[in-house]
Parts: C-alpha cells; sequence; structure tokens
C-alpha cells in the first residue's frame, strides 16, 4: 500500500461523516452515514488484501508524536485485522437496519453510529496503551446515547447502568496501565507484550485488567447490564453492541492479559473456567425462559462469551483460535438474530414471544433466514459458530475434562433455547392475527441480512480464509504464554511402544509372551 | 539596576495597578453610563498583562526567573503559568459579564475594575515569596471578591452570599495569619527561602502548628473538604458571571499558593503534609460526588463539581514530585476551561422572559430547542466527569500517573474509583438536556460574547484540545521545574 495511511484514512472518513451528519437532514443523514460505512467497508476490504499473511507480525505501522505522554501509533496484527473487518462489515449493515425505524433526530443517531465505528477501530488498531485506553473508554459515550435517546421505555435506566458499570470497571485499569508504563518506561503495546513484569505485580495488575474486561465481555456475575442494554437499545444498537462492543473483552484478555500477565493468566485460569462454566449453564437456563426475544438472545450471548473467556484461558492454540472463531462467528449471528427481532419488531412493535406464531407460513423467506442464524447459533457444522466452538471446546479439553464437559452441556441448553425460540416464533398455528398478516422481507431486509448470511456459511465452510491472517499471531502468543501454560489433567501416559502389534498371534513356541511382558 | 529588574518583573502587576486606578477616576467622573467602555479597557490591560506575562514565561532569557523587591517577590515560570491563567480567567469573565448585568439590572463600571484589583491580586499572591505579600495579595483579592458576590444589591441571595463569603473568608484569613504568625515565630522570618532553612534543622511543634494552620486557611481558600461549606452558597446566591469567576481565577490564585508554599517553602517537610493533603483530596473527591447527587440547581450542582475538581488537582500535589506539580498545572488549566465554560453556559439557559433558569428539571430536553448549546453543556459535563476523548480526561490522567508515578497506588485507585460516582450526578444532568421530553423552558436567546466564550471553552475540551497537550505540558513541566531547586 506505500505509504497511504490506511488506518488513520479508516478513522478519518466516518469522523468526518459523523460531524456532518450533526448538522444534516434525515434523508441526507442517513444517505451520507451509508456512504461513509461503504466506503470504510471497502477500504476495509483493501486492508485484509493488502494484508500480508506470514508477513511482520505488525502491520500498517502508523506513528505521530502528536500527545504528550503518549503516542498516537496505529497498526494491526491478523487478530486486530479480523476484528476490524467485522466492524466495518457490521456497520453498513446498521445503518440500514435503521434507515426506517429511527425517525427522530435522525442526524444525530447517525453521527452517534459513525462516531461508534471510529472509536471501535481505534480500538482494535491501537497501539498506545493510551491510545487504546480513550478509544476503549470513549465508546461509552455515543453508546450511551443510542440507548439512552433511542432506546425502549426503560431506556434511562439502561443507559446508566451500561455507562456506570462499564466506567467503573475500567478506571481501575487505568491505573495498571500508570503502573505498567512507569515500569516498563513505554506505552508502546508491541513492547509491553514483551516485557516481563514481576510475577506478583501481575497478579494485580491481571486482576485490574480483569475487572475491566470482565464487565465489558461480560463476565457471569458482572453481566447484568447486557440484558437491559440490549432490551432498551434500538434494533441496530443491539446489533452494534453484541457484533462488536463484547468482542473488546476479548480482544483486551488476547492483547492484555494473556501476553502481559502470562504467569497471572495461569494463576487465575481455574477463576475464569468456574466462571465461565457457571455463566454458560446459568445464563443458558436464564434463556430457556426469557419471554422477550431479545434478552433470550442477549443471555445467549453471555453464554457464547463463556466459550469465548474458557477457550482463552486454555492456553494452546486450539482454544486461541476457537475463542476467535466463536467471536468472529458470534459476532455474525447474534448480530443478525438481533437483526431478525428488528425485522419482526418493525412491524408488530413488540418483542413478545407469544405475540407472534407461524410465521413461517406468511412469512417463509424470513423464516429460513431466521433458521439458518438460529442454526449457527446453536453451532451445526457448516455454520461459523460450530468451528469456532468446536476448536475452543477442543482447546479446553487438553486442559479440563470437567469444564469441558459442562461447556458442551451450555450447547446442548443453547440448541433447546433457541430451537424453543424458533418454534414458538415461526411454527405451529398463526395465533395473532396481525401477526399473521405481517408481510415478507423488504429489499432492503434482503440486503441487510443475505451478506451476513453469506459471511455465516462462507466462515462454517471455509474457515481457513479467517484463521489464516491470525495463524502466525495466535502462535505467537503461544509460545510466549507457553512457559505459564496449566498442564492438562487428560494427557495421556505415553508408555514405550510395544514390541509387537497388539493383534500380533503368540507364537507357539513362547507360551508366556503376552502383553505388558516388557 | 536592581530596581529596573524588579519594575521590569513586576511590570503587570503595576501596569494592571495603574490601569485599576485610571479607571476608577474614569467610573468615578462618568457615572454608571461607562460601565461598558471600562469592561472594554479593563480586558485590554488584562490582556496587555497577559501578553507581557507570556513572554516572560516563553523567553529562555528568563527560564531561570529572578528576585524582585528584595527578596517579597518572585518572577519565575510557575508564577507566570498561573498568572496567565488567571488573566485569561478574568478576561472570559469579563466578556460575558455586561450582557449579564444590563439584563438583571444595574451594570456598573465597579464590576470590572473590582475583577481588575481582584486579578493583581491574584497574581501578587502567586509571585509573592513572603508571607506578608502572600497576605497582602490575598486580601485584595478576597476584599474585591466579597463585594463582587454581593454586586447585584437588590438579590437577597447575593446579599446573602456576599455576606457568608465575607463570614467565612474572614475567618479563614485569620487562620490563615495565624498560621503565618506561628511559622514566623518559631523560624525567625517571613520570607520562603528564610523559613525552608529554617526548618531545615527540623521541625518543632509550633512550626507543625504553623503549617497545618497555614494549609487549613488556604484549604479554606481552594474550597477542599472539610473547609468547603460556603461554596455551594456563595457560588449560589452571587450573581452568574461572578460564580464563572469564583470558579476560576481564585481557585487558580489559591491552589498556585498552596503549591509554591507546599513544594517550596515546606519542600523538605513533605512527610509533615502529605497526609493532610491526602486526605483533603480523597475526602473533596468523595464529599463532592455525594453532594452534587442531590443538588437540583445547576450553580449549586456546578459547585460541588468544583470541589470534586479540587480533589483531583490535590492528588497531584499529594505526590509532590515535579510530574506532579506539573499535572496540577494542566488540571488547572483544562478546569479552567470547563468550569468557565460550564458557568457562562449556565448564563445562558433563559426563559422566554429572559430570566435565567437555573433549575435542572427546567432545561429538560433543552436539546430540541438550544441543540448547540445542549450538545456543548452535555460535553462540558462528560468532560468534568473526566469521560475520554473528551479533554478533561488528560487532567485526570496526568493527576494520577503523577500518583502512580510516586508510588501511592492506594490513593490513585481510590480517587479514580470515587470519581465514578462522580460521573454519575454529570449524567444525571446529560440525561436531562438530552433524553427527557422538552419543558420548553429555556428559550430564550443570548448574546454573541457568550457563544464566543462557550464555543472557545467547549472547543478546548472538545478532543481537539489533544492537540494542545504538547505546549501545554512543555510549558507546565517549566513553570514546576522553577518549584523544585535545590537551596
Amino acid at each position: 500500500m506505500g505509504g497511504f495511511p490506511i488506518l488513520s484514512a479508516m478513522l478519518l472518513v466516518p469522523l468526518v461523516a459523523g460531524i456532518a451528519c450533526f448538522f444534516l437532514e434525515a434523508q441526507a443523514a442517513r444517505l451520507t452515514a451509508l456512504t461513509a460505512t461503504l466506503v470504510n467497508l471497502a477500504l476495509g476490504i483493501m486492508l485484509w488484501a493488502n494484508y500480508d499473511i506470514g508477513g511482520a507480525q505488525w502491520q500498517f505501522v502508523e506513528q505521530a508524536a502528536l500527545f504528550a505522554g503518549f503516542n498516537y501509533a496505529l497498526g494491526i496484527d491478523g487478530i486486530a485485522l479480523m476484528l476490524i473487518m467485522l466492524s466495518v462489515f457490521l456497520m453498513p449493515i446498521c445503518i440500514l437496519a435503521s434507515w426506517e425505524a429511527i425517525s427522530k433526530r435522525v442526524g444525530e443517531y447517525m453521527a452517534a453510529f459513525l462516531i461508534m465505528e471510529v472509536l471501535m477501530i481505534g480500538v482494535f488498531a491501537a497501539q498506545d496503551l493510551f491510545l487504546f485506553y480513550i478509544f476503549f473508554e470513549a465508546g461509552l459515550i455515543p453508546m450511551y446515547l443510542i440507548i439512552g435517546v433511542w432506546g425502549g421505555d426503560n431506556r434511562i435506566y439502561a443507559s446508566y447502568k451500561f455507562f456506570l458499570y462499564t466506567l467503573l470497571g475500567s478506571v481501575l485499569m487505568l491505573i495498571a496501565m500508570f503502573w505498567m508504563v512507569n515500569e516498563a518506561g513505554t506505552s508502546d503495546i508491541p513492547t509491553l507484550m514483551q516485557y516481563d513484569f514481576p510475577a506478583g505485580a501481575q497478579t494485580w495488575l491481571w486482576l485490574a485488567f480483569f475487572a475491566s474486561f470482565a464487565v465489558k465481555m461480560p463476565m457471569w456475575p458482572v453481566h447484568t447490564w447486557l440484558p437491559d442494554a440490549h432490551v432498551q437499545a434500538p434494533t441496530a444498537g443491539s446489533v452494534i453492541l453484541a457484533g462488536v462492543l463484547l468482542k473488546l473483552g476479548g480482544y483486551g484478555f488476547i492483547r492484555f492479559s494473556l501476553p502481559m500477565f502470562p504467569e497471572a493468566s495461569a494463576q487465575f485460569a481455574w477463576l475464569v473456567f468456574a466462571l465461565s462454566m457457571i455463566a454458560v449453564i446459568y445464563t443458558s437456563l436464564v434463556a430457556l425462559v426469557q419471554h422477550d426475544m431479545k434478552k433470550l438472545i442477549a443471555y445467549s450471548s453471555v453464554a457464547h462469551m463463556a466459550i469465548v473467556t474458557a477457550g482463552l484461558f486454555a492456553f494452546n492454540v486450539q482454544g486461541l483460535e476457537g475463542a476467535m472463531m466463536v467471536m468472529l462467528g458470534h459476532g455474525l449471528v447474534s448480530g443478525a438474530l438481533f437483526l431478525c427481532v428488528g425485522v419482526i419488531y418493525d412491524r408488530l412493535h413488540t418483542r413478545e414471544i407469544d405475540r407472534y406464531g407461524g410465521l413461517s407460513i406468511n412469512m417463509p423467506k424470513y423464516a429460513l433466514f431466521f433458521m439458518l442464524f438460529s442454526m449457527a447459533s446453536v453451532g451445526l457444522p457448516g455454520t461459523s459458530n460450530f468451528i469456532g466452538e468446536f476448536l475452543a471446546l477442543a482447546g479446553v479439553y487438553k486442559v479440563s475434562t470437567l469444564v469441558t464437559l459442562v461447556l458442551t452441556t451450555g450447547i446442548i441448553l443453547g440448541a433447546a433455547y433457541m430451537l424453543y425460540l424458533y418454534r414458538r416464533v415461526a411454527f405451529g398455528d398463526q395465533k395473532n392475527a396481525d401477526a399473521a398478516a405481517m408481510t415478507d422481507l423488504t429489499p432492503r431486509e434482503w440486503v441487510m441480512l443475505a451478506p451476513i448470511a453469506a459471511a455465516v456459511l462462507w466462515m462454517g465452510v471455509y474457515p481457513e480464509s479467517f484463521l489464516a491472517p491470525m495463524r502466525a499471531d495466535i502462535a505467537a502468543l503461544e509460545a510466549r504464554m507457553a512457559r505459564a501454560a496449566p498442564a492438562g489433567d487428560s494427557m495421556l501416559e505415553i508408555g514405550t511402544p510395544r514390541e509387537s502389534s497388539a493383534n500380533a498371534m503368540p507364537a507357539l513356541e513362547h507360551d508366556n509372551a503376552g502383553e505388558g511382558a516388557h | 539596576m536592581n530596581l529596573i529588574s524588579s519594575l521590569y518583573f513586576s511590570a503587570p502587576e503595576i501596569f494592571l495597578t495603574i490601569s485599576g486606578l485610571v479607571l476608577l477616576l474614569v467610573a468615578a467622573f462618568g457615572g454608571d453610563k461607562t460601565a461598558r467602555t471600562v469592561t472594554i479597557l479593563a480586558v485590554a490591560a488584562l490582556f496587555g498583562a497577559l501578553v507581557y506575562t507570556a513572554d516572560l514565561l516563553t523567553n529562555p532569557a528568563y527560564e531561570l526567573g529572578g528576585e524582585a523587591w528584595a527578596g517579597i517577590y518572585r518572577m519565575d515560570g510557575f508564577g507566570s503559568f498561573a498568572k496567565i491563567l488567571i488573566y485569561l480567567a478574568a478576561i472570559g469573565c469579563l466578556i460575558v459579564t455586561p450582557k449579564f448585568f444590563t439584563e438583571n439590572g444595574g451594570h456598573r463600571p465597579e464590576y470590572p475594575i473590582l475583577v481588575l484589583f481582584s486579578a493583581v491580586g491574584m497574581a501578587l499572591m502567586v509571585s509573592a515569596v513572603n508571607l506578608m505579600t502572600l497576605y497582602m495579595g490575598l486580601e485584595l483579592m478576597s476584599l474585591s471578591s466579597y463585594v463582587l458576590a454581593s454586586f447585584s444589591r437588590s438579590d437577597n441571595r447575593s446579599v446573602e452570599a456576599g455576606l457568608k463569603y465575607f463570614v467565612l473568608g474572614a475567618l479563614a484569613s485569620g487562620i490563615l495569619l495565624y498560621g503565618m504568625s506561628l511559622l514566623y515565630g518559631f523560624t525567625g522570618s517571613t520570607s520562603y527561602l528564610g523559613i525552608r532553612l529554617a526548618l531545615q534543622d527540623g521541625l518543632s511543634m509550633g512550626a507543625t502548628f504553623g503549617i497545618v494552620f497555614v494549609l487549613a486557611g488556604l484549604a479554606f481558600k481552594i474550597a477542599a473538604v472539610p473547609f468547603h461549606m460556603w461554596t455551594p452558597d456563595v457560588y449560589e446566591g452571587a450573581p452568574t458571571p461572578v460564580t464563572a469567576f469564583f470558579s476560576t481565577a481564585p481557585k487558580v490564585a489559591a491552589v498556585a499558593v498552596l503549591m509554591r508554599i507546599s513544594l517550596d517553602t515546606f519542600g523538605e517537610q513533605t512527610l509533615a503534609w502529605q497526609q493532610i493533603v491526602i486526605f483533603a483530596a480523597l475526602a473533596s473527591i468523595v464529599v463532592g460526588a455525594l453532594g452534587a447527587i442531590g443538588q437540583t440547581n445547576i450553580k449549586r450542582l456546578l459547585a460541588y463539581s468544583s470541589i470534586n475538581n479540587v480533589g483531583f488537582i490535590l492528588i497531584g500535589l499529594a505526590a509532590a514530585t515535579p510530574s506532579g506539580a506539573s499535572g496540577m498545572l494542566v488540571y488547572l488549566t483544562i478546569y479552567v476551561a470547563m468550569s468557565l465554560g460550564g458557568f457562562v453556559a449556565v448564563m445562558m439557559l433563559k426563559d422566554a422572559q429572559g430570566n435565567q433558569v437555573e433549575q435542572i428539571s427546567s432545561m429538560a430536553g433543552m436539546v430540541r430547542e438550544k441543540p448547540l448549546l445542549a450538545w456543548c453543556i452535555f460535553f462540558l459535563m462528560l468532560s468534568l466527569a473526566g469521560i475520554p476523548p473528551l479533554f478533561g480526561f488528560y487532567g485526570k490522567f496526568v493527576v494520577f500517573q503523577a500518583a502512580v508515578q510516586a508510588d501511592m497506588i492506594a490513593l490513585a485507585a481510590i480517587g479514580i474509583a470515587a470519581s465514578v460516582i462522580g460521573a454519575f450526578y454529570y449524567l444525571k444532568v446529560c440525561k436531562v438536556i438530552m433524553f427527557d421530553d422538552p419543558a420548553g423552558e429555556v428559550v430564550g436567546d443570548t448574546t454573541k460574547s457568550n457563544w464566543a466564550v462557550l464555543l472557545i471553552c467547549s472547543v478546548i475540551i472538545s478532543p481537539l484540545g489533544w492537540i494542545l497537550t504538547k505546549p501545554l505540558v512543555e510549558l507546565a513541566d517549566r513553570a514546576a521545574s522553577s518549584l523544585f531547586f535545590v537551596i
């Protein structure tokens, strides 16, 4: 790409468009936002196309000493690339999802979304600790507005809860960052990833970072802001929340906690496993009894994120790759599920599951999409989540059979609540006349759902496209953590090979040459 | 030569004093109708002093500073930095004033003159290196402020605020003076350097009491807990432009004096005052945050917010390092922009009859009627709360970084966790103006001068402010380093 600062351009395009949207009329703002997000998608595709797989670990590096105390430093590795792709891919879809649903204060709404995009890309591309923190925290402001202004009935409570919960989680991380920068003498993330902090200090640093990422993730028991925020947010807000914002926590673990504090990560792996096990069972059971579609999907997000955390702390390649794939897959699938809810919400203005029923009769195309995404959420082979969940569980299995057993149970429960949801919404009798009168997908909704469906299938059938850019980075991370990796409980004891094959018939003249003779 | 350099170093104060006297004559002969002219001239005089001081700060020839008037006044980077902030704040407050008083009756030329003299007093305070000079400056500032607080003579609240401020301020001055006399008695000197030299041999019980009383008196002036009770009442009662002034310039001056006394005079007795400062810092953060939650008046809320912010500034002092001092100056700079912007925005809240709106509930949904004003308030509030990417975050960033570098991790952790409480009430204001159904009360128009000040402040606290960090930190570092010198 020569010297073209593509990452800065990806930050600048939505920023400029976002500021412009403030001053534009509704329709102009919609078009501006769509154009800007599409331009960013194009830039993202360029980024991916020009990413040199197997090349330098950090690519597209930009640096400018703009600020006192820290640098404006951008750069991506394969992990960040994939998450940036996820963000830019979902963004135009979010704008389309809000096309008709948002009718008041459209300019400000689009501006909030575009600023949100800037901040998300910034988080993934930042190579300076404090720059990361600024992008990470700044995301609170647009999301607070999106929930608070355009949300549902109980939006005020949800917006406060979202803001204060995540803020409280994050501030201690800032103190930990100060300590790290003071100790290591630099705020450069790649350098810090190679810096060995004293094991005693790692414990505290890890906990401070954990407080922040666990809330963002969200992990049980600090997940309670998520169902509220999801339910109250407008459809596109939920998509971006589930699709990208939840990934910030996982990204934080993979970028900071694991490489910077490997010893502490190993020390606390039991905690993460325990919380993940509780989360996956508990939230799946909670999801099973929900009457509100969005709440159900929100709880399912918590369960999926628990698989991510468990995979991350498995300390092996499968676990890490699986966690990344679950994050990407879940970003697409849960986003798509929220869109599916949004499609029928726009028609009937209720999220009550009981108000629907038999939609496959009057909305067959919609039912097809909804089924695809439900199956993907369950983790059906051929869809994106299968790859991720399988890899993550394979990784965890290397460490602990018990944890894998519990997590797999969670997946079974996941199948239960998703299929139950689908049955109640799409199958059965058309109980309600108004639900039965709803029309099938409009072209706009087609354009929203079809690309995600394609991506879900692509990721499920040929995951190599997505795994390849991350492979070297995950290998490097695994090597970095290897010294602290906990021993697994299901390691086979390798004995010496027998002299003869197992089914060899004992020779007649030696009647005592049985098994274990050696 | 000595006289010339003395004159040269203290030229801004001398110039401002003469300007004030001349303007007083103009006002006396011209009567109330000169109010506007006098305001403009006062702004011009302050601007002149500002430019001159900026030269003293940036000119490499004066980097080491210098003594003036036989060692009672010192020109150095620190004093110049604080003075620039004071002059800027005074200019900002003067620009927004005429409109306010012409609408609410009684714009008189005394107002700019009092602000001018107050600024002279503050400039003397921050440059003083002798307890007597300090006290002179402090009283000049305070007496002008008492009159300013009750400037709306017909408004009972304003008169009450002035009286309260006067009684409590006089008490604080008394405490300060008592501490000074103890210090003088036990060290035999009123000059900072003399006290510092005398304290090198160890701290006697009497001198310790002196330190405590001096710090208590100054804590009064900066409204740090537990000496903060006057703040909400005075800030609420005083006319809003005066409140804007109180929350900025005198605060800068008092914090600067506190820094100079603590880090220079008592610079080798860090252990004696550090605990006091740590307590005051944490208590201010917590009380400022909790006290604000129940407020229904936006001016009272901002008063608690200023107590809260002083707590964060004191965290930099508790670190007692050059980076802590530099962080305090950076924080002060940002704080001046936020606080001035906040009160100017409050001044611009008017109903259809042009009356001031001060109830937070009346601001409900004002984003529909006054989008730009509402967005400015929104960002100012979040900036005060210290949410990145707004520039208010940078102030917290530098002071907390300094505290961590000074190995005061527990202080930093508690302080920053308590800042989340503060975020709650700022969010409350944001929620009222952004989310609630319009109350339709804030509809009145305002003047260009108010807009100009508000927009300048808003641009500074917006993410654009980050490009200021390099020059700002460079200047603040230079200013802070002049406090840390070895005898």
